[in-house]
């Protein structure tokens, strides 16, 4: 039997019942020892992965012309953490709802957890006008395969126009995941989107930075991005905005699972911001000498409310805890304000960090390569520096 | 058991060049490396090979004839048999295009229990292909990992980095791995002694033909994204030096950063 494009080749199909388990939409049942696939079918393709036999077959509709058309709204994919909005979620949704407005579409949100209904409302605020709410206790940790089978069954039925993801960890795990089930492109980790004859031109970087691209993505839909946290500028929320909440049942069994959490460990301090979501970063490198002495850039975050970051020689000393470290091997970040104390800025450091907004640098050496892309040098021993820039600080913002 | 790693031959991201015309890149002339991040793989995967013992270690490429360098070098680190997938026809891949195209060529090995790529690539730095080519060959992925112990012939126990530590996890094979090497790696030359082994190693070449699959899906054709322009970044401004006693720097520089956006809207 042929529903929507999904067939079940009854020769091959055992009844094992592998596809029952993972289909997040309950869409199969097994009768008569064999498959069969309801009409609620999405065609996300979570069963194709599981069935041992090759049994199912999935052809989805092709793309012409007249049905791009047929692909309409911005979407962006809300990552939580600890039940609350990312910061990059706000970035994305400000970014949608600019599109969007270029192109008279609407915004959508997805948001996916054990409890989200109530982020709805903030998300809201962004610019969002319809929440996609997917709530299931094994939702709460994230999940490559139950994310993209849901992913990419929203993503069939409701047929966006575009749809953003965070370059986050998370980001980048799932989106090139869904945009392979779709058969459709994904330009990684942008700096720049807009709508140029009504396509996404996707900016980013490339080669370590060194050259820029623009990038788009004609033929398919929907039109995939994953873009860079802290570069896109955070809308003014209008908090009286309200989203249309659309939830969506969805069955989910953990057996299914064959990659499992067992444990989670968390190296940085609680409440403390994580570098790619820092305004301000202040990085020490193997200039600082000792992992004691990073405690002068800890005061300096504190007065300032920023976060401490590291070279990879700071990091390979033992001084500082790897999820610190900014570079080719380490983070890319874009805060506001970076400050290298004691960091040569060698290509591979300057990678993770050339594209903030104001880069300080500090160091004896004045033939440092930092100093070629740093806005301001300080030449100077950081130990002299760091505690008496701290003390200024600390008098001139208590005037403010 | 088999073991497939994934790697590329990426230019020198420090010397690149770019054609005006086609926005790809020139590959000539810049000096070519095997990307850091496939060294480690390669590594890895020897590692866990000589391990369990039984095993081989296949490394396959995507590139141009030249490609073969890396492969070399793979072979020279451990690797057991080489195989470069080279044709005109896969010119001008998107990660989905290349995702396809060593899918087919994973197909056409048969089997495999885990197959390694590098997290990403230095000229990119997409972090795409491996995502990709894992939802292509229909298995489970782990990304951004750490640490590989392998329990038994069945089980892997990984550490993957997340954005404020690790989380560890059981995985059944088969998989695809992404490995982020430890911040202290540094990719070493082989000895004179393996690169002359390496020579006596199989290494196959194999084109469209051999690969099969829809042709119209390889290379610039088969690519969803396009690159429509590339140029170098906006330069950032000239750097404002302060060279002063540290107490009057440090006044100078507050006085700059109290001007800050990020500092006034606290
Ligand atoms: C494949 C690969 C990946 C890499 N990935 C990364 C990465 O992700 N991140 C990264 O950072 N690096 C990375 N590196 C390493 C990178 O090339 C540099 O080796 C590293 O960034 C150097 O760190 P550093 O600047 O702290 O140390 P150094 O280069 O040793 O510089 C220390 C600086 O401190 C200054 N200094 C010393 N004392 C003082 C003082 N009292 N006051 C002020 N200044 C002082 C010195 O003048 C010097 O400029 C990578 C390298 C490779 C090969
Ligand atoms: N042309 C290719 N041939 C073989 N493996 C590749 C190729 N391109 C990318 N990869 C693998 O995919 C990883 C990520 O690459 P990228 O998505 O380009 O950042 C690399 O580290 C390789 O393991």
């Amino acid at each position: 039997m042929k529903i929507l494009g999904i067939e079940i080749i009854l020769d091959k199909c055992t009844g094992c019942g592998l596809c029952v388990k993972v289909c997040p939409f309950a869409a199969v049942k097994i009768l008569n020892k064999k498959a069969e696939i309801e009409a609620n079918c999405t065609l996300c393709g979570s069963c194709l992965e599981v069935c041992k036999f090759d049994a199912i077959v999935i052809e989805r509709p092709k793309l012409s012309d007249k049905n791009l058309s047929e692909y309409k709204n911005v979407w962006i994919f809300v990552e939580i953490r600890e039940n609350e909005l990312k910061k990059v979620s706000l970035e994305l949704a400000s970014k949608a709802r600019e599109i969007a407005d270029t192109l008279g579409e609407k915004v959508g949100a997805v948001i996916l957890g054990e409890k989200a209904k109530h982020l709805c409302d903030e998300i809201a605020a962004y610019g969002v006008d319809i929440a996609y709410i997917v709530e299931n206790k094994n939702l709460s940790e994230y999940n490559t395969s139950n994310y993209t089978g849901i992913l990419t069954g929203l993503i069939l039925k409701y047929k966006p126009n575009i749809v953003l993801f965070p370059a986050t960890h998370l980001g980048r795990d799932l989106a090139p995941r869904v945009a392979a089930s779709l058969e459709v492109g994904l330009t990684a980790d942008c700096t720049g989107l807009s709508i140029k004859d009504g396509l996404l031109l996707q900016t980013r970087p490339a080669f370590g930075g060194n050259i820029m691209a623009d990038i788009i993505s004609p033929n398919v839909r929907p039109q995939m991005a994953t873009t860079r946290p802290n570069v896109m500028k955070i809308q003014k929320p209008d908090h009286s905005r309200k989203a249309e909440i659309i939830s969506i049942p969805i069955e989910l069994d953990p057996k299914a699972l064959k990659i499992i959490i067992k444990e989670v460990v968390k190296t940085t301090k609680a409440g403390v911001k994580s570098l790619d979501e820092a305004d301000i970063i202040i990085s020490g490198g193997r200039g600082m000498g000792s992992a004691e002495n990073f405690k002068i850039l800890e005061d300096l975050a504190k007065t300032i409310n920023g976060v401490v970051g590291a070279s990879r020689a700071a990091v390979d000393a033992g001084w500082r805890p790897r999820t610190n470290q900014v570079g080719q091997s380490g983070k890319t970040v874009s805060p506001k304000i970076y400050i290298a104390c004691g960091i040569s800025g060698k290509i591979q450091h300057q990678v993770g960090m050339k594209s903030s907004d104001t880069i300080i640098a500090i160091n004896t050496d004045r033939e440092a390569p930092i100093f070629d892309i740093a806005d301001c040098g300080i030449i100077g021993d950081l130990n002299e520096i760091i505690p008496a820039l701290n003390e200024e600080l600390k008098k001139n913002l208590c005037k403010n | 058991m088999k073991l497939i790693a994934c790697i590329k031959q990426v230019p020198d991201t420090t010397e690149v060049k770019v054609d005006p015309k086609t926005h790809t890149l020139i590959r000539d002339g810049v000096p070519s490396i095997l990307n850091p991040y496939d060294q480690f793989a390669i590594e890895e995967c020897v590692r866990i090979r000589d391990q369990i013992g039984d095993c081989s270690v296949s490394v396959l490429t995507m590139g141009p004839p030249q490609a073969r360098s890396a492969l070399m070098r793979c072979l020279a680190l451990g690797a057991d048999e080489a195989i470069l997938i080279s044709d005109k026809a896969f010119a001008g891949s998107d990660t989905w295009a290349t995702a396809y195209t060593l899918s087919l060529a994973i197909k056409k090995i048969g089997f495999f229990d885990i197959v390694f790529c590098g997290q990403q690539a230095i000229d990119g730095d997409t972090a795409q292909v491996g995502p990709e080519l894992a939802q292509q060959l229909g298995i489970p992925q782990v990304t951004y990992v750490e640490k590989i112990e392998i329990d038994n012939k069945n089980k892997l126990t990984i550490n993957k980095q997340t954005e404020d530590g690790y989380q560890i996890l059981e995985a059944k094979l088969p998989l695809l791995l992404t490995l982020l090497p430890p911040t202290s790696f540094q990719p070493e030359h082989p000895p004179m002694s393996s690169i002359l082994k390496a020579k006596r190693k199989p290494f196959n070449i194999w084109d469209v033909e051999t690969l099969g699959g829809d042709k119209s899906r390889f290379g610039l054709d088969g690519s969803f994204t396009q690159v429509i322009k590339t140029y170098t970044p906006p330069k950032r401004g000239e750097c404002e030096l302060i060279e002063d006693n540290p107490k009057e720097a440090a006044k100078k520089l507050s006085k700059i950063l109290c001007k800050n956006e990020a500092l006034t809207k606290r």
